[in-house]
């Protein structure tokens, strides 16, 4: 034991030189969360304690939630999430009233190669709602292995993808974000653009049997962000990739950001649904299937009012 | 299996009051476990190690769990009631030892709870059955697989316990078993939970921060009182404290810590264990990298049980003196 403790101790004498010079430090950081906090208050129009303090949360004594989110570190990730939201997307929302109170699924379309269509919704819950209401999305179960991210994801409020994990956060009156065509939808090509592909049953299935009001969320402008040209499906299964999309402009310097297109973001009036959640796929399909054309006609009536791709 | 003619009990004074057998009660979980016991119910110690500080109404039997002595116990004794804490974690034990032990020995106390139709047996599990995966769920109910030994075979003979009680509880339905599986119990008492909070400087793995609840020890000898009221029987998990993140864990012991990349901190600490310089086999690292928490309304509801510990409680009787 007695190694063990002088091992770790030279360890953690090394890792000490990281923090030297703690006055600086300090002196450094302290200016850079002022820095933060003006941003984000010029940003939300208030300040961000304030609009946390109407959220509902449920915080325990460490100030982290059961699931891990924090929000003194979600404040970090917001202010460039939020940037994107109102200056560089300059999001417009549409039917944020429609948002119930309590616990709700928000059903939306998949599009944009790289998934900022989620991180928009998440702003538009946190910034445009009434009350402010942190959005919850499933990650995969792999990027928990992954470190950095993993964490990342669990600060934010992002859970690991099982369904116990959703049904409980339900139960705890929460929004959750599911995207049911999966990466289907995300990795679509430029052609194919706001047609929505094949529709998963879970969302439905967990929405009867928890009785959850459904809210049909439609983005308009994720899928000109990244212009890919093709799915390359059989590079995907031999890199074992979800998908393989050719997009022109990543070789392009600086393509590698998304196109400032214009966001438009809908979200529908809440669908409630009834019934055995242990129906067959048939009568569960049918249910989706309303889900689906509610948010093909919104995407639909989205493009034909916009003017202009970039404004 | 039943004994043709029921043996003579008589050495115990009948005053109307139970009596409990406490296995490995010479532990520092056990010795807490017979001071909150003693006043009120007849303790029958059973444990291979001597019992040096033992109230006086406490009746302590030195004794192998696989010997056949353990049998003159019930013999002698009118049991009410069994407590299960005699379970061997010693990394460094062989895997033989470990399984004679652990498994032989348990099946053996099985008999015997059968045998005398003893109408209460409690065993102390541990959520770590469950094992930390990447795939958790944030909250494992009773009801999910214990995948511990998938990555960590050493433990598989716990799990193996587990099972075994459980499959008594369908098998001997006239006694009433209790499986708890309490989450890192932190205290005094020497397990790698508490050891790991002891350490001078306290190794994290870059990168990770899992949630983690613990409960301490006092909360733990409670539930298991708790546990041996009348017709409580069934699984249950206990979560103790809230859960936080592990990172203000460890600021609670105020102690310097370092981050170690897991590329790293693996084959380092697989090579400190076989060279005898660490307590830590490598594979419980996956306990600072993953979640393995526990849904606990099960025993608040039926059991009744409110852990009352917090945090900083568990972490200051880490090193408050005697057991």
């Amino acid at each position: 034991m007695a190694t063990t403790s002088n091992f770790t101790s030279a360890l953690a004498r090394v890792s000490s030189f990281a923090k030297a010079a703690p006055f600086f430090k300090n002196r450094a950081s302290k200016a850079a969360e002022l820095a933060v906090d003006e941003t984000l208050e010029r940003l939300l129009g208030e300040s961000y304690a304030a609009r946390v303090a109407r959220m509902p949360l449920h915080l325990g004594d460490a100030g982290v939630d059961p699931f891990g989110f924090d929000p003194q570190f979600a404040k970090y990730a917001l202010l460039w999430v939020a940037w994107m939201h109102r200056k560089y997307f300059r999001s417009e929302v549409f039917g944020i009233e429609n948002v119930p109170k309590g616990a709700m699924l928000l059903i939306s379309n998949h599009s944009g190669q790289v998934p900022i269509d989620g991180m928009m919704i998440g702003a538009s819950m946190f910034m445009d709602a009434e009350p402010p209401r942190i959005v919850r999305a499933m990650v995969e179960k792999w990027a928990s292995t992954l470190p950095f991210i993993s964490l990342f994801f669990s600060r934010v409020g992002q859970v690991t993808g099982v369904p116990e994990n959703a049904r409980r956060l339900l139960e705890q009156g929460e929004a959750l974000l599911v995207f049911p065509e999966g990466s289907r939808g995300i990795s679509k090509p430029f052609d194919q653009r706001y047609q929505l592909t094949e529709f998963g049953l879970g969302f439905m299935r967990l929405a009867m049997e928890t009785n959850t009001p459904i809210v049909p969320v439609a983005i308009v402008g994720a899928e000109e962000q990244f212009i890919s040209i093709a799915n390359v499906e059989r590079l995907a299964k031999l890199l074992r990739m979800p998908a393989f999309p050719i997009i022109p402009q990543w070789f392009i310097p600086g393509g590698q950001f998304p196109l400032p297109t214009r966001y438009r973001i809908y979200f529908g009036k809440p669908l409630t649904f009834t019934g055995d959640a242990d129906e067959e796929d048939g009568a569960i399909e049918e249910r989706v299937q309303s889900v689906k054309q509610t948010i093909q006609s919104m995407l639909n009536r989205g493009t034909k009012e916009r003017k202009h791709i970039f404004w | 299996m039943k004994p043709s003619v029921r043996p003579p009990r008589s050495t115990q004074p009948s005053d109307g009051r139970q009596t409990v057998l406490v296995t490995g009660v010479c532990g520092r979980l056990g010795k807490r476990l017979v001071r909150a016991l003693h006043r009120n119910v007849n303790v029958v110690g059973v444990d291979r190690r001597p019992f040096a500080d033992k109230p006086k109404d406490v009746v302590h039997e030195q004794l192998d769990m696989r010997r056949k002595k353990l049998k003159d116990v019930f013999r002698n004794f009118k049991i009410d009631a069994v407590v299960h804490l005699g379970i061997m974690h010693d990394p460094r034990a062989s895997a033989a030892e470990h399984h004679s032990w652990n498994v032989a020995g348990f099946s053996k106390l099985l008999d015997y709870v059968s045998q005398f139709s003893v109408p209460k047996l409690v065993v102390l599990s541990s959520a770590n059955a469950y094992g930390p995966q990447p795939g958790n769920a944030q909250f494992l109910t009773e009801d999910s697989p214990l995948l511990g030994g998938q990555n960590f075979s050493d433990i598989r003979d716990l799990i193996e316990v587990d099972m075994l009680a459980q499959s008594f509880f369908w098998k001997v339905p006239s006694t009433e078993t209790v499986v708890l599986r309490p989450v890192h119990i932190v205290g005094t008492v020497r397990n790698a939970a508490s050891n790991f909070l002891r350490l001078s400087t306290i190794p994290t793995v870059m990168g990770f921060d899992p949630m983690v609840q613990i409960i301490h020890e006092d909360d733990v000898v409670q539930s298991i009182v708790h546990a041996l009221a009348p017709n409580k029987r069934g699984v249950f998990n206990l979560a103790g404290t809230e859960p936080l993140p592990l990172s203000r864990l460890v600021a609670l012991t105020g102690k310097p810590t370092v981050s170690i990349p897991y590329a790293i901190a693996a084959p380092v600490l697989r090579q400190m264990w076989n060279f005898r310089l660490t307590t830590f086999p490598a594979p419980e690292l996956d306990h600072i990298r993953f979640v393995c928490m526990v849904d606990d309304r099960r025993s608040r509801d039926e059991l009744d049980f409110h852990p009352k510990h917090e945090a900083k409680d568990c972490v200051a009787s880490l090193s408050s003196g005697k057991w």
